[in-house]
């Protein structure tokens, strides 16, 4: 293939990036320096031309004004703990069903990633609007441990931080699965043998061998639990209580009861950068991987 | 009596995927909140004149906003309620109406439209589609089995005095999720303006109310306490008073046992308009005209109320609002009732921002 044919096919992915991911960036980014204004859009422009006169207005109040109120803080700290105990709940269930996944015969194999994907057809909001259903004081559980006579009086679960964890959990268990089963099965059977041969009893050989293996398949399917659940509006907006405090909450309110899309936008330009910090580190532990 | 939602999601379906196959016919969109309508009023404009109604809905007013303020929202009428509507006016939202293509102007009561003239001065931009108030949906028995005979069933006093909710809370507590509905309701309970532009009114008087009772408020929530109610999972919620009709409809045809009642408390209670009003980019300006000029007759605007229980601004639609509406205080309040309702201003964004602060601090305790 001629240079300019090989060139322009990776120009591809890269148009891809420019137009759908730093183009919106940067509008955003630029809207976080500007101040909002009852207009249409409700933000003052940063470049004006008046008089002959080129007037550039950087607004740095909206980055300062989150840092003169902690609320923002803790909106990211509580983000943050409720997606790394998410992640870790997610890898718990995950992994022992992306290993048994890939220790069964290819026939079933095929049938049982079918169904840890199939959930994924159905509209995400709707799965999780059936938590509501089987979560609430006269839902599923409930009625069945009152019927059963485990308890008496419902055990509210609908509305607390368990049950944004339960949906978390459940919505990004695919994700966690994936990348494990995917290293998993191609963890090479000799290895396996030659320490059971050697005297390993199996749960030293999981931990010896299997699971050191499988590292980076456990780092892609935390990196992708972890990243969308610090950032997610949807899961602790229904199941959540009144007190989850979440920087998704945090930015709907900037943008659609304060009104402040400048606020609203630092508040989004700083959880990127926040984010970066572990996918930085993802990137290098995976290019590192691959020199290896 | 209302299987609204279904009929209207049927609806919107169906209008939706019409307007897709059909191209040079006269369209109209319109953007209205949710179980907001008659199931025949859309139906019987477009046999009427032809025009294709693309039907879709809402359920807040900020998101209504901000598909405004971002420009080309697409919609040929919207319905914001009042005090959003002065707010997108100064925005330059909204385009002048053509008063020569609204004969039917006559119709509208002229004690609403001098109120509403208060955020649309000379009644330039908007007509007032349906009205409320925000009060106390309650479940009577439940009510009566946690206080008492004497339950201060008409006094703000049954929410927000803690003794009284404490004893409620077993039974479920909901308040809407909304700064600016629910703090000057506690300001005014405080007998301090609800409309006040001083920050330690919203943040202290208003908040504190709230924070006494807070523990004792089991959810916040705009839109599901109408199930909650009707369910009986809930026994008191703080909510619009059409919503709680609604919730008292569906417990009635479930027949489960449920009762849901409606009161304006005896201190006074937000007094809200929803409005309509023509983007100023909107492309089917004219369409929209014939719109509001059809749900100005009579018959149409009381067809309307006689479905969603909501009070409109038509005086002459009342002699075809079902007599049981029309006497019903907690739709048509009393006169001295009304005297003690209070509308919304436009507020400075500073106490916007100052109101929805203290409400994450009353929601989460940060």
């Amino acid at each position: 293939m001629s240079k300019l044919g090989a060139r322009s096919l990776i120009a591809v992915p890269y148009i891809w990036l420019v137009l759908f991911f730093l183009v919106p960036f940067i509008i955003v980014v630029k809207i976080s320096f500007t101040e909002m204004q009852y207009a249409i859009p409700p933000y003052t422009d940063i470049v004006t031309w008046a008089d002959e006169a080129l007037t550039i207005n950087l607004n740095i109040g909206n980055y300062y004004y989150l840092f003169t109120d902690d609320l923002y803080f803790w909106a990211y700290i509580s983000s943050v703990r409720i997606a790394f105990i998410a992640t870790i709940c997610t890898l718990l269930v995950g992994y022992p069903i992306a290993y048994a996944i890939a220790r069964a015969d290819s026939a079933t194999r095929n049938a049982l990633l079918m169904l840890v994907m199939l959930p994924s057809w159905t509209s995400f909001l709707i799965r999780i609007y059936a938590w509501v259903g089987i979560l609430k004081n006269n839902g599923l559980i409930n009625n069945a441990l009152i019927s059963v006579g485990l308890i008496d009086q419902p055990v509210p679960m609908l509305n607390t931080e368990f049950a944004v964890y339960v949906g978390i959990v459940y919505a990004y268990l695919p994700f966690m699965i994936l990348p494990i089963y995917a290293n998993l099965v191609k963890l090479d059977n000799s290895l396996l043998e030659a320490a059971a041969d050697l005297g390993s009893p199996p749960w030293k050989t999981f931990l010896k061998v299997t699971l050191p293996l499988s590292k980076a398949g456990i780092i892609a399917g935390c990196m992708l639990v972890f990243i969308p659940s610090v950032g997610e509006f949807v899961i602790p907006e229904m199941l959540g209580g009144a007190e989850t405090l979440m920087i998704g909450k945090v930015l709907w309110q900037e943008f659609f009861n304060n009104r402040d899309w400048p606020v609203a936008s630092a508040v989004a330009v700083i959880m990127l950068l926040l984010l970066l910090l572990p996918i930085t580190l993802f990137q290098r532990y995976q290019s590192r991987q691959l020199e290896a | 009596m209302k299987k609204i939602t279904s009929t209207l999601a049927t609806l919107v379906c169906a209008t939706g995927l019409m307007a897709g196959s059909v191209q040079a016919q006269e369209v109209l969109h319109i953007y209205n909140w949710s179980d907001y309508i008659a199931d025949d009023t859309i139906a019987n404009f477009e046999a009427e004149t032809g025009i294709k109604v693309v039907y879709d809905m809402f359920d807040s007013n900020d998101v209504l906003e901000a598909k405004l303020l971002a420009g080309n929202s697409g919609y040929d009428l919207v319905v914001p309620s009042s005090s959003f509507m002065g707010r997108q006016i100064m925005a330059g939202v909204f385009q002048k109406l053509d008063k020569s293509q609204l004969p039917n102007l006559q119709n509208m009561d002229a004690e609403m439209m001098a109120t509403i003239a208060g955020i649309d001065p000379g009644n330039a931009y908007g007509i007032p589609y349906m009205w409320g108030t925000t009060g106390i949906g309650y479940n009577p028995e439940k009510v009566q089995a946690a206080l008492g005979d004497d339950a201060p069933v008409d006094s703000w006093d049954l929410v927000f005095k803690p003794e009284n909710l404490s004893k409620l809370s077993a039974c479920g507590v909901n308040f809407l999720d909304s700064a600016d509905e629910i703090l000057p309701i506690a300001m005014n309970y405080q007998g301090v303006d609800p409309n006040s532009t001083n920050k330690s009114d919203w943040a202290g008087v208003g908040a504190d109310v709230i924070k006494a009772v807070r523990p004792h408020i089991t959810k916040f929530h705009s839109s599901s306490y109408i199930d909650s109610l009707a369910n009986g999972d809930i026994c008191v919620a703080v909510g619009w008073s059409g919503d709680v009709f609604i919730a008292a409809a569906s417990a009635e045809e479930a027949d489960n046992g449920v009762t849901v009642e409606y009161v304006i408390p005896k201190e006074g209670a937000p007094l809200w308009v929803d409005m309509m009003g023509i983007p100023a980019d909107a492309k089917n300006a004219d369409n929209a005209h014939k719109f509001l000029n059809y749900l100005m007759r009579p018959e149409v605007t009381a067809a309307i109320t006689n479905y969603v229980w909501y009070a409109n601004a038509n005086a002459a639609a009342s002699a075809h609002v079902d007599q049981e509406i029309l006497d019903h205080p907690g739709i048509y309040p009393t006169e001295a009732a009304k005297a003690k309702l209070f509308t919304f201003d436009v507020l400075p964004p500073k106490i916007t921002r100052a109101a929805n602060r203290a409400w994450t601090a009353i929601r989460t305790g940060n």
